[in-house]
C-alpha cells in the first residue's frame, strides 16, 4: 500500500531572471516498508522534491501539485498544525551535512530531549531516559559521555548518528535521506548505510533516499527513481535499472562509474543520444 | 632511470596543544613514507581522513617541508626550508586541489588565473603568456569566449578543468592532485579523469592522486599506497592490490567501497524478500 503519493509535483522559484522550475511534474510514491532511491546530479532537483514534501523550501519557492497524500490524509489540504504534527514526527529527514545540521551552541543530548519533549511529548525525565536507549540504538560509543558533548567534539559520522537518533526518536513512518553519506569515508559510510537499513527492517518503516552514488544505490535500494533537470526520466526495481537500463541518461551514468571504463576511457553522458534528453 | 619524484622515510610531525609550560605535544601525520614514480605513471595514495594522505601530498607539492627524510625530484634532493621554492623548482611540481570553488579567486578573471604562474615564473611576455593561456584554456576544453569571465560564472567540473590547466601552464613534470574528482558529480566525474588521462599522455605527466574512491584508484593508478593513522599500510602495483589485498586495512576498505555488480544486488535483493516473507508470515 502507498504510504507517500505525489503526483504532478512542481516547484518554481522566483529569481531575479524570472521564474525558474526546478521540479517538472514529478511523481513520486513510496510503499510501507520500502526503501526507495532517488538519484540524480545536482541541479537534477531531487533534493528540492523531497524539501517540498518537508514544507522546509524557501518563500521564494511556488510548490503545486495535483496529489500529496501520506497514508490516505490529504497533504495540500492540511492547516499548519495538523502539518506540523506529520513533519517530524511521522516524516523525518536527516541531511547531507551532519555536522551543520545539529546547532553548536547546544549539546547533542539537549538537541535529542528537546525532540522527544516536544515532538514525542515525554517528560524531561523519561527524555534523558529515551535519549540514551536511542544513543545506544543507532552504536554511539559511550552514549552517556556522547549526551554532553557539543556537535564540534564529535566526528562526521557520529553527529550523523546523532541525526539519525534524532530522525527515529518518533517512530517515523517515513525517513527521508538527503545525501547522508556523501561526506562521510567510505568504511564510515558503510557503517552508516547497514545502521540505516537495519533500523528501517526493524522498525518497518519507509526510506526515501536521495544519492548521485550509484553504489549506495546497489547496496541500498527496492527500487529507483532517475530525475534529470527536474524531470522523471525512468522508474524501476533495483535489479532491472542495473540489469537493463531503458533512459539512455540512466545508460550514461551507470556507464561514467569507473568501474566501466572501456579501453581506459570512460564513456560520458554527451556520448550518449543527448538530443532525448530534456534541454 | 630517475625517478621524477622519490620519497624516502618521509615523517611529518605537528605541535598540538603546546602550553605555556610543560612540553609540547606531537603528533606524527606521516610516519615515513618511501616512495618512487617513474616518468609517465600515477601513484595513487589512498585513505580516509586522518590517514595523513593530505599532509604527505603537501609534502610531494612543495608546500610543506617534512620533518625527517629526503623528497627528491628528478633525482634532486628538495630542502624547502622558510625562503621561497625556486622558480625552477616549483615550474616542475604543480597541484590541483579538491574543491574547485574554493582554489580559484572569486575576483581574478579565468585569463589572469591562467597567466599568473607564467608571470611569477617565468620572464615570458604579456603576448605569448595570453596565447598560451588561450591555447590552454582551449585544450581543457574551453573556448576563448571564457577568457574574461569570473569563476563563479562556471560549474564544478569546468572550474576543475580551470584549475587542472593552470597546473599544467607552466608544463610542469609532476602533478599532485588532491582529490580532484570527489567533489563532482558522476558523469562530470567521469570527463575530468578522461582530461587527466588525456593530458598524462600528451605531455608526459607524472601523477601523484590522492583519493579515497577505490574504484576511481583501479581506473587511473599504476602505483597504489594505502594510508592509515600516518602508517602506510600497503604498497604495490595496482593489479596486485586489487588482486590481492594483502593488510586487513586495505581488505577493510574493499569490503567497505560499495559494489555495482548485478550479481550482488540480485543476491541482496533475494536476501531482503526472504527476510520479508518470514516477518509477514504468521
Amino acid at each position: 500500500m502507498s504510504l507517500l503519493t505525489i503526483r504532478n509535483l512542481t516547484v518554481r522559484f522566483a529569481t531575479s531572471t524570472g521564474s525558474f522550475t526546478a521540479v517538472d511534474g514529478i511523481d513520486v510514491h513510496v510503499d510501507a516498508r520500502e526503501v526507495l532511491a532517488i538519484v540524480g546530479e545536482s541541479g537534477s532537483g531531487k533534493s528540492v522534491s523531497m524539501l517540498a514534501v518537508m514544507g522546509l523550501l524557501p518563500d521564494t519557492a511556488t510548490v503545486t501539485a495535483d496529489e500529496m497524500t501520506f497514508d490516505g490524509r490529504d497533504m495540500l489540504a492540511m492547516s499548519a498544525s495538523e502539518r506540523r504534527r506529520l513533519i517530524g514526527r511521522e516524516i523525518t529527514m536527516i541531511f547531507q551535512e551532519p555536522i551543520a545540521s545539529l546547532n553548536p551552541s547546544y549539546t547533542a543530548g539537549f538537541q535529542i530531549e528537546e525532540v522527544l519533549r516536544l515532538n514525542a511529548g515525554l517528560s524531561s525525565r523519561e527524555a534523558k531516559k529515551r535519549a540514551l536507549e536511542l544513543f545506544q540504538a543507532v552504536g554511539i560509543p559511550e552514549p552517556e559521555r556522547r549526551l554532553a558533548s557539543y556537535p564540534h567534539q564529535m566526528s562526521g559520522g557520529q553527529c550523523q548518528r546523532v541525526m539519525i537518533a534524532m530522525a527515529i526518536a518518533t517512530n517515523p513512518r517515513l525517513l527521508i535521506a538527503d545525501e547522508p553519506t556523501t561526506a562521510l569515508d567510505v568504511t564510515i559510510q558503510k557503517q552508516i548505510l547497514d545502521l540505516l537499513m537495519t533500523l528501517q527492517e526493524e522498525h518497518g518503516m519507509a526510506l526515501i533516499l536521495i544519492t548521485h552514488d550509484m553504489g549506495v544505490v546497489a547496496e541500498t535500494a527496492d527500487r529507483v527513481v532517475v530525475q534529470y533537470k527536474g524531470k522523471r526520466m525512468e522508474e524501476a526495481d533495483v535489479l532491472s535499472l542495473f540489469e537493463a537500463p531503458k533512459h539512455p541518461y540512466t545508460k550514461a551514468l551507470l556507464s561514467a562509474l569507473p568501474e566501466n571504463a572501456v579501453d581506459g576511457k570512460l564513456p560520458t553522458v554527451s556520448d550518449f543520444l543527448i538530443e532525448e534528453l530534456p534541454q | 632511470m630517475t625517478h621524477v619524484v622519490e620519497g624516502q622515510a618521509l615523517t611529518q610531525d605537528y605541535v598540538i596543544s603546546a602550553g605555556m609550560f610543560g612540553k609540547p605535544k606531537l603528533l606524527r601525520a606521516v610516519k615515513g613514507a618511501n616512495f618512487a614514480v617513474e616518468q609517465g605513471k600515477t601513484l595513487a595514495i589512498v585513505g580516509e581522513s586522518g590517514s595523513g594522505k593530505s599532509t604527505l601530498a603537501r609534502i610531494i607539492a612543495l608546500i610543506d617541508p617534512a620533518t625527517g627524510g629526503t623528497l627528491k625530484i628528478d633525482g634532486q634532493p628538495v630542502a624547502i626550508g622558510r625562503g621561497r621554492v625556486p622558480r625552477e623548482l616549483r615550474s616542475k611540481v604543480q597541484m590541483v586541489f579538491q574543491n574547485p570553488y574554493g582554489s580559484l579567486n572569486p575576483r581574478q578573471k579565468i585569463g589572469d588565473v591562467l597567466m599568473e604562474p607564467l608571470m611569477l615564473n617565468t620572464d615570458m611576455p604579456a603576448s605569448e603568456r595570453h596565447d598560451r593561456a588561450e591555447a590552454m584554456l582551449k585544450r581543457v576544453g574551453l573556448g576563448p569566449e571564457h577568457f574574461n569571465r569570473y569563476p563563479h560564472m562556471f560549474s564544478g567540473g569546468q572550474r576543475q578543468r580551470i584549475a587542472i590547466a593552470r597546473a599544467i601552464m607552466l608544463n610542469p613534470r609532476l602533478l599532485v592532485l588532491d582529490e580532484p574528482v570527489s567533489a563532482l558529480d558522476l558523469s562530470v566525474q567521469a570527463q575530468v579523469l578522461n582530461l587527466l588521462g588525456e593530458l598524462q599522455e600528451e605531455f608526459g605527466l607524472t601523477y601523484v592522486f590522492i583519493s579515497h574512491d577505490l574504484s576511481v584508484v583501479r581506473f587511473l593508478a599504476d602505483e597504489v599506497m594505502v594510508m592509515n593513522k600516518g602508517d602506510v599500510v600497503e604498497q604495490g602495483s595496482r593489479e596486485a592490490l586489487f588482486a590481492d589485498p594483502q593488510h586487513p586495512y586495505t581488505r577493510q576498505l574493499f569490503a567497505a567501497t560499495p559494489v555495482t555488480d548485478i550479481e550482488a544486488i540480485r543476491a541482496r535483493v533475494a536476501r531482503r524478500q526472504a527476510m520479508r516473507l518470514a516477518t509477514s508470515a504468521p
